[in-house]
């Protein structure tokens, strides 16, 4: 843009934004998160070293003014120790990753062929089809997991059915099972899988299809060698979107899942609202933090870096 | 050339059912939501009781009018603070603090809400203790759910304005419109689409958020979320189903009209395009 255009006389406001512009386009956003997103995490280090305490806030201060007008740093890592005796943290951060991976694993091996199908569809059932897949990413996920119960409960649909077929004698015991842990999380994320999938598979030039096939490669083989390599960037994009939010999942494993089924959320959410320990919870966070977000950001900065190139 | 055309009785077994998988918990919900009978095993006949309960439970109206209340402030808050985010990512080349927000829009997507929420709990409490504000309820929710829905706003608006054509704006600017006339002329009405798309997908994250809420929300305001989840922790409750059917089938509505509208749209542009090149 030349700066020596022509212009014509304007308003206070539009002075303003020349002025200043990008600066008052920039730091709304920029100080909007920086306080609301990234220095909360500030906040839970700090807390992290406190103690638990009966008042409100429920732990104690990390520094204090004593009479001398001197500052005592009381800082503890009592609460990092505690997290690497009390295996349950531990265990519960494998056991989440572990589910997230094979479900995952289950939503890749069912929606890769629902996306495959979708891109094989006529123009006009793709745009239909892409509606039916969309529908319940928009629909509330409490109401949908809700949905779910109301199926594999011990009175529910699946067992009302499968005992008037007289398929079973018993109701199947599916709620508050891993497997149920499981249903419900492929059910709820099958969607966010599919739609990277079938976005990739429909650009997927079906000419060099029908070159592996014509040197004569049988369609199984066309498929490994020239499909699935292609579609790799729906694979990689579906199946973050499914196993990391699973990672930290707190609604399913406590609606649907047992005792048994410990994941790292449900153990943040017990340690805050049942056991009051704030620090230990906020010590948590910063520690899941680490092992997750650590590797995410470095991923998150590449492919940035690579969109921007 | 795409795939189109060829297909696998087997491949359109496992779509179908697939399909199935996804609706038939929905549909099952909405038809015990006419059950008269309170008890889930055994249809009582057809009623509409449920959905009248509705009306008068006044727990329930109090968390949606807040629900609502929240989801609208925070998605507007969200459009604002996501529409300069995008435009400074799209339009200002290298900037200071560039690397620092590409990374603050890209993180909550990919945040664990419960982390999400802690922290900003302990960030309230912190602050309310500091400088007297915020105090917890519907003002913390708001600005956590604004904190989120920025993150989705950015994503779909920047991914607009890098399709959109820059050289319009520019001939504007040529002939004498200042940067901001040029922007709210030529620009906006281009990334108008991607704006009413992500307000509403922030409408609708903010309006099923329980996670974060549970968190920051204070003793004297429930979201509609954090009222289901503690009347479903409890097991069946009729008067649930029915709300739920409701909001199913709002949400259904709205999607599919939105659906129409844009294929829509789509097509008549389609048309321009085609005519335009004869």
């Amino acid at each position: 843009m030349g700066d020596d255009s022509p212009r014509r006389p304007r308003s206070v406001l539009g002075r303003l934004v020349d002025r200043h512009g990008r600066l008052l386009i920039i730091l709304p956003p920029l100080v909007f998160l920086l306080v609301f997103f990234l220095i909360p995490f500030a906040f839970a280090l700090k807390i992290s070293f406190a103690e638990a305490a009966l008042r409100i806030p429920p732990f104690t201060d990390s520094w204090h003014v004593s009479a001398d007008h001197r500052v005592h740093l009381s800082l503890s890592v009592s609460n990092y120790k505690y997290l690497l005796t009390d295996e349950v943290y531990v265990v519960s951060y494998l056991y989440s990753l572990k589910t997230a991976f094979f479900s995952t694993l289950l939503c890749l091996l069912i929606g890769y062929p629902m996306a495959y199908a979708m891109a094989r569809a006529s123009k006009a059932t793709q745009g239909i089809l892409m509606l039916v897949i969309i529908l319940p990413f928009w629909t509330s996920f409490l109401l949908r997991v809700y949905a779910l119960e109301g199926i594999i409960r011990d009175n529910g649909l699946l067992n009302t059915a499968l005992l008037w077929l007289g398929v079973i004698h018993h109701p199947l015991k599916l709620m508050r099972t891993t497997a149920a842990v499981y249903l419900g999380i492929v059910y709820s994320y099958l969607p966010f899988m599919v739609l990277p999938l079938y976005a990739t598979l429909e650009k997927l030039d079906v000419t060099l299809l029908e070159a592996a096939s014509d040197l004569g490669s049988r369609p199984w083989r066309a498929f490994v060698d020239v499909t699935l390599p292609l579609s790799m960037p729906g694979v990689i994009a579906g199946s973050m979107l499914v196993f990391i939010p699973a990672i930290g999942e707190y609604v399913i494993p406590a609606l649907l899942g047992g005792p048994d089924n410990l994941m790292i959320g449900r153990v943040l959410w017990d340690e805050f609202f049942a056991n009051h320990d704030w620090p230990v919870a906020a010590a948590v966070s910063i520690a899941f933090l680490v092992v997750l977000a650590g590797p995410l950001a470095i991923n998150q900065y590449y492919r940035v870096r690579e969109l921007e190139q | 050339m795409t795939m189109e055309g060829r297909s696998s009785p087997l491949l359109i077994s496992v779509l179908c059912l697939g399909i199935a998988f996804l609706y038939v918990p929905m549909v099952v919900l909405i038809g015990y939501s006419f059950n008269a009978s309170a008890m889930a095993s055994v249809w009582g006949g057809f009623s509409t009781a449920w959905y009248g309960e509705l009306l008068h439970n006044a727990q329930i109206l109090k968390a949606a009018a807040l629900s609502l209340e929240v989801a609208a402030a925070a998605s507007t808050g969200a459009l604002a603070l996501g529409t300069l985010a995008a435009i400074a990512l799209v339009r200002f080349g290298r900037f200071r603090g560039r690397l620092l927000l590409t990374g603050m829009v890209n993180a909550p997507l990919v945040m664990p809400e419960i982390i999400t929420g802690i922290t900003q709990l302990l960030l309230f409490v912190s602050m309310l203790q500091l400088v007297g504000w915020p105090s917890r309820g519907m003002t913390t929710i708001i600005l956590s759910h604004v904190a989120f829905c920025t993150a989705y706003v950015t994503i779909t608006v920047q991914s607009r304005l890098q399709t959109a054509d820059r050289s319009l704006e520019e001939a504007a600017m040529d002939l004498g419109a200042s940067p901001l006339a040029a922007f709210l002329d030529i620009t906006l009405p281009i990334i108008a689409p991607a704006l009413i798309s992500s307000w509403l997908l922030s409408f609708t994250l903010s309006l099923d958020d329980l996670v974060i809420s549970s968190f920051v929300s204070g003793p004297r305001s429930s979201t509609l979320p954090m009222v289901i989840y503690s009347k479903v922790k409890l097991g069946v409750s009729p008067d649930i189903n029915a709300l739920a059917s409701l909001i199913i089938c709002a949400v259904g509505a709205c999607v599919l009209l939105a659906g129409y509208l844009v294929r829509r749209a789509e097509r008549e542009r389609l048309l321009d395009a085609q005519l335009a090149g004869r």
